[in-house]
């Protein structure tokens, strides 16, 4: 287990998503950089994969980006390895598991270890297909991040109790990219998930504006932003940091506004 | 031999299958696996399978004695299971009525799917036209250019044909945009996956509606022959009609199984779909299974000839089968497969799909290897109207239509 949970402590999380080596090695060095020392508590890294069934358009075309730039499993982990030179932010990255499996389960949960990795967000790993990757990642302290959906029902107390880390709480059916709406049960979703486990919740999917932040805010632990973020390094290439930066602060003041409302 | 690829757990081959899909879709999944069960041994229901199958897509389809083959390849006697003969042409159609009726009796009111060649997509157009559901069909661009009389036959139909753009524009591109579509809107929506492939409970559905094609050829060839066959043939992409053709065959250890995969332009080159031959076990679609993959995991562009085949994965229970060396599986190129569709067009009179076709040039390969009292059943998976104007492309004669 790691020190994920720890984050939430008093605290709304800001969980920002980026694409490894979209557009470039050193820009996502930067990009991550600059969104935590602005406010991010957690940051997302995406392992590309040929066939991300899950996501949008917006994070495809990074994916497409970072493999125009070359990038493989090993680059990550040296970007990674990079970052760690001027940076203890927790990170977690989100992949397929085919990525995973063909690195081998051991030997990838191992080098997230060294890495500082924390946690693993995998989308078509279901609670059902868990187990092989679980033994691995608890030798090495690695959280399998799992997800919970607005159509996950009698679901939701399985997986709230087998999770550690955070709950990553999907805010409505489909794929990933920025929506304007989210699932009007959200609410009732994180009373569920809480019946079950103290694991802190963080909605994604969707949120783009401060405003949503602080919504989403009111209902978890903390939000996962994803596509808006992406949306930028796609529109700034390697100009992305100082606009990741100034976004990131405005999540930031978003949440911690939410907070002392709250108290 | 049967306990070789037992299933160990829900919805596993020995070491395949499973369920590696986002959690959007598990409860449905579950919801799927549960009713199709109830349904499975249901006579009610396997009667309204029935009067479908025989009232409509014209079952038993025919086990035709292909004597001119026979003479001419001059070893093992051939009999051809023509699944072209049912209604929309191929063996799509049984697979499609079942699972609509699985759809049905969830009160579902929209069916979507995926389509290589096409030929799942008419089917299921052409089931959501009888049953009065919407239907939308997702076909990956460049097969909408090759397959464009389908295109147009699912339209007439009444379906929405949508050309997918993403990745290489072919049918696993399909598959993810049909995923992708259903996981934004589960409640009233079916998807009817056409392949052996896919998270259970899907391989073992389409594994159960197209066992028809070998219970039936069993009792067929018994009839005439009073015999099992020696060895039965057929093509596999994702493995829908070869599941079907072994189905009832898997725990007759004396009869061969042989799945033929499109080779595209040679197994050794870079432009191929034999995934048996060529792929590596990874997770993908909804499966553990073998595909076409890099040293890091990502899916390669697979090439075939054959829309129908285009597939960089393969069925578990396929995957299992050669795992355990029950079936072997064999590639058979673009070269010979067109060579098969003129040879049996001019042999037998009859123009098949060019993807039955690598099926027949394996036939015509192994046939004359074998004795006379020995016999082959192949599975002619689908009718070739919907390829003549591409093969004519392939041989360089220009037709105007």
């Amino acid at each position: 287990m790691s020190n994920l949970k720890t984050v939430f402590n008093n605290h709304k999380a800001f969980i920002p998503f980026v694409v490894a080596n979209d557009p470039d090695f050193d820009t996502t060095v930067q990009n991550v950089l600059a969104l935590a020392n602005n406010g991010a508590d957690i940051v997302e890294l995406g392992i590309p994969f040929s066939d991300p069934v899950a996501d949008g358009p917006v994070i495809q075309d990074a994916d497409l980006r970072a493999f125009a730039a070359g990038v493989t499993p090993d680059k990550i982990f040296d970007i990674v390895a990079e970052i760690r030179k001027q940076s203890d932010v927790p990170l977690i990255f989100l992949t397929y598991l085919n990525i995973v499996f063909k690195y081998g389960y051991d030997a990838f949960c191992k080098k997230c270890q060294t890495l500082g990795i924390s946690g693993l967000v995998i989308p078509d790993m279901p609670y059902e297909e868990r187990d092989e990757l679980a033994p691995f990642a608890d030798k090495y302290g690695i959280d399998l991040v799992p997800l919970v959906t607005p159509t996950s029902g009698h679901r939701i107390e399985k997986i709230a109790k087998a999770a550690t880390g955070f709950i990553y709480v999907v805010s409505s059916l489909g794929i990933t990219g920025t929506r304007d709406s989210f699932s009007q049960n959200l609410n009732e979703l994180i009373a569920d998930i809480r019946k079950y486990t103290a694991v802190p919740t963080a909605i994604g999917f969707g949120i783009h504006t401060p405003e949503q932040a602080y919504e989403m805010a009111e209902i978890a632990d903390g939000a996962i932003i994803g596509s808006a973020i992406v949306d930028l390094v796609a529109k700034h290439g390697q100009d992305a940091p100082k606009y990741l930066g100034q976004y990131a602060k405005e999540i930031r003041t978003a949440l911690d506004n939410q907070a002392q409302q709250a108290v | 031999m049967k306990n070789m690829v037992e299933k160990e757990k829900l919805g596993r081959y020995g070491k395949f299958g499973g369920q590696y899909i986002p959690e959007t879709l598990m409860n449905e999944l579950e919801i799927i696996a549960a009713e199709y069960h109830k349904l499975k041994d249901d006579p009610a229901f396997q009667k309204e399978l029935k009067d479908l199958l025989v009232n409509y897509a014209n079952r038993p389809s025919l086990l035709y004695y292909a004597e001119n083959m026979t003479k001419d390849l001059g070893g093992a006697k051939i009999y051809l299971k023509r699944e072209d003969l049912n209604h929309t042409g191929a063996h799509k159609i049984n697979n499609v009525i079942g699972q609509a009726l699985v759809a049905k009796h969830l009160g579902k009111k929209r069916l979507i799917a995926e389509t290589g060649a096409g030929q799942h997509g008419v089917a299921t157009a052409t089931i959501a036209a009888l049953m009065g559901l919407e239907c939308e069909v997702f076909m990956g661009k460049e097969d909408t250019e090759r397959q464009k009389l389908n295109v147009y036959r699912m339209e007439l139909l009444g379906a929405k044909v949508h050309a997918v753009t993403s990745g290489s524009m072919v049918l696993k591109d399909a598959v993810n945009a049909t995923m992708q579509e259903w996981a934004s809107r589960v409640d009233d929506t079916f998807y009817i996956l056409g392949s052996a492939v896919g998270p259970y409970p899907f391989p073992e559905m389409v594994h159960d509606f197209q066992s028809v094609i070998s219970k039936e050829a069993k009792v067929q060839l018994q009839a005439q022959e009073h015999t099992l066959p020696d060895m039965v043939v057929a093509c596999v992409g994702g493995g829908s009609n070869a599941i079907g053709t072994f189905a009832d065959f898997i725990d007759d250890p004396s009869v061969q199984l042989v799945g033929v995969e499109a080779a595209g332009k040679g197994v050794d080159t870079n432009e191929t779909a034999a995934t048996i031959e060529r792929g590596s076990i990874g997770v993908f679609h909804g499966m553990k299974s073998m595909f076409l993959q890099d040293k890091n995991g990502q899916i390669d562009k697979v090439y075939s000839i054959s829309a129908g085949l285009d597939y960089p994965g393969v069925g578990p229970e396929h995957a299992a089968l050669a795992d355990a060396g029950r079936a072997q599986y064999v590639g058979i190129t673009d070269d010979e497969s067109v060579q098969a569709f003129e040879y049996i067009a001019k042999t037998e009179g009859i123009i098949a799909a060019v993807e039955s076709c690598h099926a027949i040039a394996y036939v015509e390969k192994i046939a004359p290897t074998m004795s006379k009292d020995q016999i082959i059943i192949c599975t002619l998976s689908g009718r070739g109207d919907k390829d003549v104007a591409s093969i004519a492309k392939y041989k360089g004669v220009s037709i105007d239509e």
